[in-house]
């Protein structure tokens, strides 16, 4: 088994993630993490998907997800040549004794602090998944109180847009 | 073309536009607006069904028998879900048919109201694509994309919701409308390159097969197939859902692959060196267990569905292409090649497999009913000109072995779904679409049982479809399986219809139609053709057959197709040919 990372362009309608994720539950795969949000274009939306999954059921779900009328594109994103990012909000058991303790390593992190209380701060992080469980690691001997994370979302390196050709086809029928 | 009406009107409109003549169904609460306008439309006949899982299945047989998309419209809520069968059999089998449903009006989606069912959601992985539409304005275009996916790339079935407020409100109807389907894209043109390895591969085969499916015939290619197969040599097998699309009667023909196959045909491909497969799906019950399938056989694998190519057996020369376009240029290329292959020594092996292994069967000492000569006997009579349908088990099998058929399309089953009840209906839809030819359905006496009221729809509508129940009294192929693997316990199988409970004959008496009863071989012919002298209503005639008839060969299920019996703890000897 090894982690895939697919950028799937889909028309921005109604049931469209029904239709992907229920596809992957038919078809036996378990989605690791999902993400979903609006593109340059209005029309298109992008989900980010990563599978663990080996290479030929991979193959299969692939051809199975293009299948699926309101699928516009897919993309597997090999890590070597993406940007992968996650978002993480954590909410750490902090007193003003420990307080720059737990400060310290939200800077070692390049992390953020966005809410403070008299015995707790969330702190916001991004980056690849390694990094923020190294990071969470880290925060664990203090209280973790609440954590919540984002799918990942991930892009191609360099000058080369997946979307291009996808809003070409859009434009013909539009 | 702009003009004012209702959601409803516009409907039916867009139905006329797209060439629709035919629609089967029931109305019910949501769907009543749109029986309104249908009631003045001169171009769509209504026809009024017993039942919506009779609705979806005479689409099937109305679609396959013309070569159309077949439509169906039911209500929502119960009326919707007893579509699922039938959309299911059509997803599995490729049919391409339309399903229109009322909903319930847009603002109590969601609330539970009456008659409510997520229609879209429940058929959401057995359709090729389904819509839910609300604004009246978006249901011109929708027909036209529903009707544009079913037909086109693989066929299938589409289903489009409407909520019963989009029927009702005003809209502005246009046509033709622009449809807006970016990501749907069906490549129909095979790769050369593709095909030009395909060619080579043909040249170099020693023993090669050509495995013909349901694709085939989809891409109306039987004559280019014909054509093909001529020019190589190789022999042919046609699986379920391809009979008749290469005649029984040709010398290259090796008959059905599979669980119950032929032993030619299943032996043929278990010792083949190449294995052509055209709009097939190398599904389980072709393949036996898989592992073991063709063991020496290289692959090429031609299918409008890129993800059928390399999913259960990976293809060594994948096409992905329109079969029409792929054997045609497999032609062009297999001429091109400087080498032609030579097939001699296998033509020699599998004559002697045909002459060593043809079909056949036990008749009963006690002078009762073999079932498979009832099929003999209605090929012979009948002949390769009528349609015949047919719904899932024992009689599917004794009908796909012992008819002839030698037309692409004659053969209409429920072969993916294996849908107990198919016949009967899309015995009535394929008669509709087709009225000049005669058509019959051969049912089991369990399949029956399920959508005979139908009859009752043949009748009135003036549809003289003829019904054979090949009548056992049992739940046959269940019941074959408990003989085999169940120690003979027969298990909740016996429906005792012997008892003539019902009494078939009367019950085609009840619906208005001529009912006959054969009880022995020696009255089959008379029986036959009595009831191909009536055309002016439908004819039951109840075959009651001997209940322990099987359906041999077989291949057990999950095991190798080298452990293929032609009669019970009959196997082949392969090794002495080999």
């Amino acid at each position: 088994m090894s982690r895939h990372t697919l950028s799937v362009l889909v028309e921005n309608k109604p049931g469209v993630l029904a239709r992907v994720a229920s596809l992957f539950s038919r078809r036996g795969f378990n989605i690791d993490s999902l993400a979903v949000g609006p593109t340059e274009h209005e029309d298109i939306s992008r989900m980010t998907i990563v599978v663990n999954v080996e290479e030929l059921p991979l193959e299969q779900v692939t051809k199975q997800l293009n299948k699926l009328v309101n699928v516009l594109k897919i993309v597997e994103l090999d890590p070597a040549q993406a940007v992968q990012r996650e978002l993480t909000l954590i909410k750490v058991r902090a007193d003003a004794e420990n307080r720059s303790s737990v400060l310290e390593l939200v800077n070692l992190f390049r992390a953020r602090c966005v809410d403070v209380a008299s015995d707790a701060v969330t702190i916001e992080v991004t980056g690849t998944p390694d990094k923020l469980q190294a990071f969470i690691k880290l925060l664990e001997p203090f209280g973790i109180k609440e954590l919540v994370q984002s799918g990942m979302v991930a892009i191609g390196r360099g000058a080369r847009s997946i979307t291009d050709r996808s809003l070409r086809a859009l434009d013909r029928t539009a | 073309m702009t003009e004012q009406m209702t959601g409803a009107q516009a409907l039916v409109r867009a139905l006329e536009h797209v060439g629709v003549d035919t629609v089967f169904g029931i109305p019910g609460g949501a769907i009543l607006p749109a029986y309104d306008p249908l009631y003045d439309s001169a171009k769509v006949r209504h026809v009024l069904v017993r039942h919506e899982q009779g609705a979806g299945h005479a689409a099937q047989g109305y679609a396959q028998a013309t070569g159309r998309v077949g439509v169906c419209m039911a209500t929502s809520g119960p009326g919707a879900t007893n579509l699922v069968t039938p959309i299911a059999d059509a997803y599995m089998d490729s049919v391409p048919i339309v399903a229109i449903t009322g909903q319930v009006a847009s603002a109590a989606i969601g609330t539970d109201a009456f008659q409510e069912a997520d229609i879209s959601g429940i058929t959401m992985p057995i359709t090729k694509h389904n819509f839910l539409v609300i604004n009246p304005d978006d249901i011109p275009r929708t027909i036209a994309e529903a009707f544009h996916i079913a037909a086109t790339g693989r066929p299938g079935p589409v289903l489009v919701d409407i909520a019963k407020d989009a029927l009702q409100a005003m809209t502005t109807f246009q046509w033709p409308p622009v449809m807006q389907l970016p990501g749907y894209r069906p490549v129909t043109r095979p790769h050369s390159k593709q095909i030009r390895e395909a060619a080579k591969l043909i040249a170099d085969a020693k023993r090669p097969v050509l495995y013909v499916g349901g694709g085939v015939h989809k891409a109306r290619a039987a004559a280019e197939l014909l054509e093909f197969a001529e020019l190589t040599a190789i022999p042919v097998v046609t699986t379920l859902m391809a009979r008749g699309t290469f005649p029984d009667s040709h010398r290259q023909h090796l008959g059905m692959p599979g669980m119950h196959g032929s032993v030619p045909a299943v032996g043929a491909l278990q010792r083949s060196d190449l294995i052509i497969g055209l709009g097939v799906r190398f599904d389980d019950r072709v393949t036996g267990q898989l592992s073991t399938f063709a063991p020496h056989a290289k692959i090429v694998h031609a299918d409008i569905d890129p993800a059928e190519i390399s999913k259960n057996r990976h293809a060594d020369v994948p096409i992905v292409g329109d079969c029409k376009e792929v054997i045609s240029d497999l032609i062009a290329a297999v001429r091109n090649e400087d080498r032609k292959g030579d097939y001699s020594e296998w033509w020699t092996q599998l004559d002697a497999y045909r002459a060593t292994y043809p079909l056949g069967y036990d008749e009963f000492e006690d002078g009762s009913l073999a079932p498979q000569y009832v099929m003999e006997r209605l090929s012979a009579i009948v002949g390769p000109d009528a349609i015949y349908t047919a719904g899932v088990g024992q009689h599917q099998m004794w009908a796909a072995q012992f008819i002839g058929y030698e037309n692409p399309g004659t053969f209409i089953n429920s072969g993916g779904a294996g849908t107990m009840g198919f016949a009967l209906p899309a015995a009535m839809g394929a008669k509709m679409g087709s009225p000049d030819t005669t058509v019959w359905a051969i049912d089991g006496d369990g399949c029956f049982q399920m959508t005979n009221q139908e009859l009752a729809t043949c009748t009135i509508e003036g549809v003289p479809i003829k019904v054979a129940i090949i009548n056992n009294g049992n739940l046959g192929m269940v019941r074959q399986w408990q003989t085999l693997f169940y120690n003979q316990r027969y298990s909740n199988t016996n429906l005792q219809t012997v008892r003539r409970i019902p009494d078939f004959v009367k019950l085609a008496e009840a619906y208005g139609c001529v009912g006959l009863r054969c009880e022995r071989p020696e009255d089959v012919d008379a029986t036959i053709k009595k009831a191909m002298e009536i055309n002016d209503v439908p004819v039951v005639v109840d075959f009651v057959v001997h209940q322990d008839a099987m359906v041999w060969p077989m291949v057990a299920a999950g095991t190798s197709n080298d452990e293929i019996k032609f009669a019970r703890d009959m196997a082949p000897a392969w090794d002495s040919e080999d």
